[in-house]
């Protein structure tokens, strides 16, 4: 199985200036019945995008025709904090968001993101506050993510660099599923287990 | 060189390390459970995958399961179909499963210890982030999502970077009426929810050699509500006579010679902590949760703080968010918060050292009229231990209402949860927006807070009962 590739995204961003934005806020455990891992966009955010009547909140972010087409989201620090579901970067996904940026994010949910092919940027509060600014302009707010040279572009031509760890950016690029290249390692792994067979009998 | 605890599982268990530093970890031990695992067996199959190490993997229903009479099955569609998705994977890959019938059921960081599943110095994994419950046993354990979950079935191991090794050190010993869960709220309160980012947190001092294994538990679970990876405590002889005996536990000489082992389990002096956090446990009061995150968290003692006395501005708006959502004023007493609803029960505090402090606080009282109770065991043998004590007649005698085992009100995926505006005392451990039902309001406290408020029907100091 391949993972979806990530390697230049141009889209409109939306802000979503909120701290600690939790995994029940993302996508709500009474929507994790489901054996499947598709078809969550619609419970993305539901909550905020949603009122007790099932109509959508004219005020929130995602809801304004100028944002309809978000595939972008600025938001808060520690994004994704919480639950280990994958039902929340399923959910995104599924809405349309490819990429997230923030001052950080949670770990579990950092490391989820990227298995579903989702680019998590973090950058310092600063330069968060000054794209969430330009994300504010609405539909004119696109900006151009690119992997390879690790750099946002935003509207108003403002380069901002990033950092990533090599092996997610090198998976990212190129879509692969670690499965299949820890498979590769099977040997050591056999070897692995018959030293622990040995050294810890009682495992 | 001096290691640390983190640093001696962790390099046990390297498998490979590339050169960017990326390693592949050997993962001993696997907990399945119905909500975060099909699509993991879906993409096993798609692949035509098979489960590595069956043997290492052990399932167990409890996210969805009703804690009302279930003899007859489960009416809610989804849930039934999730759990029946389990059963059949766990016939097909071969993997042990506690079905919802099981006198074994139950929160799988409840069973994994109960079992002896978990033992000391093994790296464990759990599409659940309260994993972090078993390094109470000196055992590094991680949540993770399906995609890991996948990795695993398949590949035994995980690829992981290396966390930064942090120390929380509680000093002296807890008061009267304090617990391991107002030590840890205290500890979340003290560094926030992302105080932990990218660090596993080792506990020690005092008050944690202290801690019987089932607080240790607790405070270990909500270790990823401080944000970190992990968290663990070095083994000790508690830890050792806790396990002995246990149904998955070393038997005979295996026994001698894994204590011998478990005993080298602890950091070395001198060795280096890139975070080191102090507290004094003789400071630490009962706490409770005002807002929408475990670290908006008081000594019950204190008032709803105010927005104004806030300076960051992020926040400022989030704590003005919080106090919307919770429905609170600044500067009222935290003891005139009244409930509508009590939950005890959880991975964090269902255990049975959590009933007994439950029930004695209960014992010979009555919940408020205008409050609803809910005492869920966090399985069925502890469900079987406490009604052996008695425990379950103190409770419904005192108006609680006794359940079957399972997650239940914790996260609302059955049918316990709030109703829109309703406010709990509850010893779970998130109080999030909604997370115990849409615009429900969470207070997370202790199981000795938790039944102390259900009686006097509001948020109250559990110190006033005099229990000891």
């Amino acid at each position: 199985m391949s993972v979806k590739k990530f390697d230049k995204l141009t889209a409109v961003a939306a802000p979503l200036p909120l701290i600690n934005v939790d995994t029940d806020m993302i996508i709500p455990a009474r929507f994790l019945k489901t054996i499947k891992r598709t078809g969550l966009g619609q419970s993305l955010f539901h909550t905020l995008r949603f009122d007790e009547n099932g109509s959508e909140r004219e005020d929130f972010v995602l809801n304004k025709s100028a944002y309809k087409d978000a595939k972008i989201l600025i938001t808060g620090a520690n994004f994704g904090c919480g639950s280990s579901r994958e039902h929340a970067p399923w959910a995104l996904d599924d809405f349309g968001i490819r990429c997230v940026i923030a001052p950080d994010f949670a770990d579990i949910f950092f490391n989820n993101s990227f298995k579903n092919g989702i680019l998590l940027i973090k950058i310092p509060q600063k330069e968060v506050d000054d794209l969430m600014e330009v994300a504010e302009r609405g539909a004119n707010s696109t900006m151009t993510v690119d992997l390879e040279t690790q750099e946002i572009i935003s509207s108003d031509g403002k380069s901002i660099k990033f950092e990533l760890d090599p092996f997610k950016k090198h998976c990212l690029l190129n879509g692969l599923d670690d499965i299949g290249l820890t498979m590769e390692k099977e040997k050591k792994i056999g070897t692995f287990e018959e030293n622990q067979k040995v050294t810890q009998p009682w495992l | 060189m001096a290691t640390t605890l983190y640093d001696k599982i962790w390099d046990a268990h390297l498998v490979d390390q590339r050169e960017d530093g990326t390693c592949l970890l050997y993962i001993d031990r696997h907990l399945v459970h119905e909500v975060t695992s099909p699509q993991a067996f879906e993409g096993l199959r798609n692949s035509s995958r098979k489960v590595r190490r069956p043997d290492l993997t052990l399932a167990v229903a409890d996210h969805n399961v009703p804690t009302t009479d279930r003899s007859k099955g489960i009416d809610d569609e989804e849930s039934r179909i999730q759990i029946e998705a389990l059963d059949k994977n766990c016939l097909d890959f071969g993997i042990e499963l506690y079905g919802m019938n099981d006198i074994r059921q139950g929160i799988c960081h409840v069973i994994g210890p109960e079992q002896g599943f978990t033992l000391p110095g093994t790296t464990m994994v759990c599409g659940d982030s309260h994993t972090a419950t078993h390094g109470a046993f000196g055992c590094l354990a991680f949540g993770i999502g399906t995609s890991e979950v996948e990795h695993v079935l398949a590949t035994q191991t995980m690829i992981q970077t290396k966390a930064k090794n942090m120390r929380v050190t509680v000093n002296g010993s807890l008061p009267t009426g304090v617990t391991a869960k107002d030590m840890i709220l205290r500890i979340i309160g003290e560094i926030g929810t992302a105080g932990g980012t990218g660090s596993v947190i080792e506990f020690s001092g005092e008050a944690v050699s202290e801690l019987t294994i089932e607080g240790r538990m607790t405070m270990c679970n909500m270790t990823i509500e401080g944000g970190a990876r992990a968290g663990l405590v070095a083994p000790d002889q508690k830890t050792f006579d806790y396990l002995m005996g246990r149904p998955k536990s070393p038997k005979g000489a295996s026994w001698e010679t894994a204590i011998d082992y478990w005993k080298s389990l602890k950091s070395d002096d001198g060795a280096k902590f890139e975070i080191e956090i102090a507290l004094d446990a003789e400071d630490i009061a009962p706490q409770v949760t005002w807002g929408t995150s475990p670290e908006d968290v008081l000594p019950i003692t204190g008032r709803v703080p105010s927005p104004n006395n806030e300076s960051d501005t992020n926040k400022k708006a989030k704590m003005q968010r919080s106090l919307d959502y919770m429905g609170l004023e600044p500067g009222m007493l935290l003891e005139d918060i009244k409930i509508d609803k009590m939950f005890i029960g959880s991975c964090t505090n269902s255990r049975i050292e959590d009933l007994r402090l439950a029930a004695k606080v209960a014992n010979g009282q009555k919940v408020a009229d205008h409050v609803d109770a809910l005492v869920v065991p966090g399985s069925g043998l502890v469900k079987e231990q406490a009604e052996k004590e008695g425990l379950d007649e103190i409770f419904v005698s005192a108006g609680f209402d006794w359940r079957e085992p399972g997650c239940s009100m914790c996260l609302a995926m059955n049918a316990d949860k709030l109703q829109p505006g309703e406010r709990s005392a509850s010893t779970s451990n998130r109080n999030f927006e909604g997370r115990q039902g849409p615009g429900g309001r969470t207070h997370l406290v202790s199981p000795a807070m938790a039944a102390a408020a259900a009686i006097k029907g509001h948020l109250v100091d559990v110190r006033s009962f005099n229990i000891d």
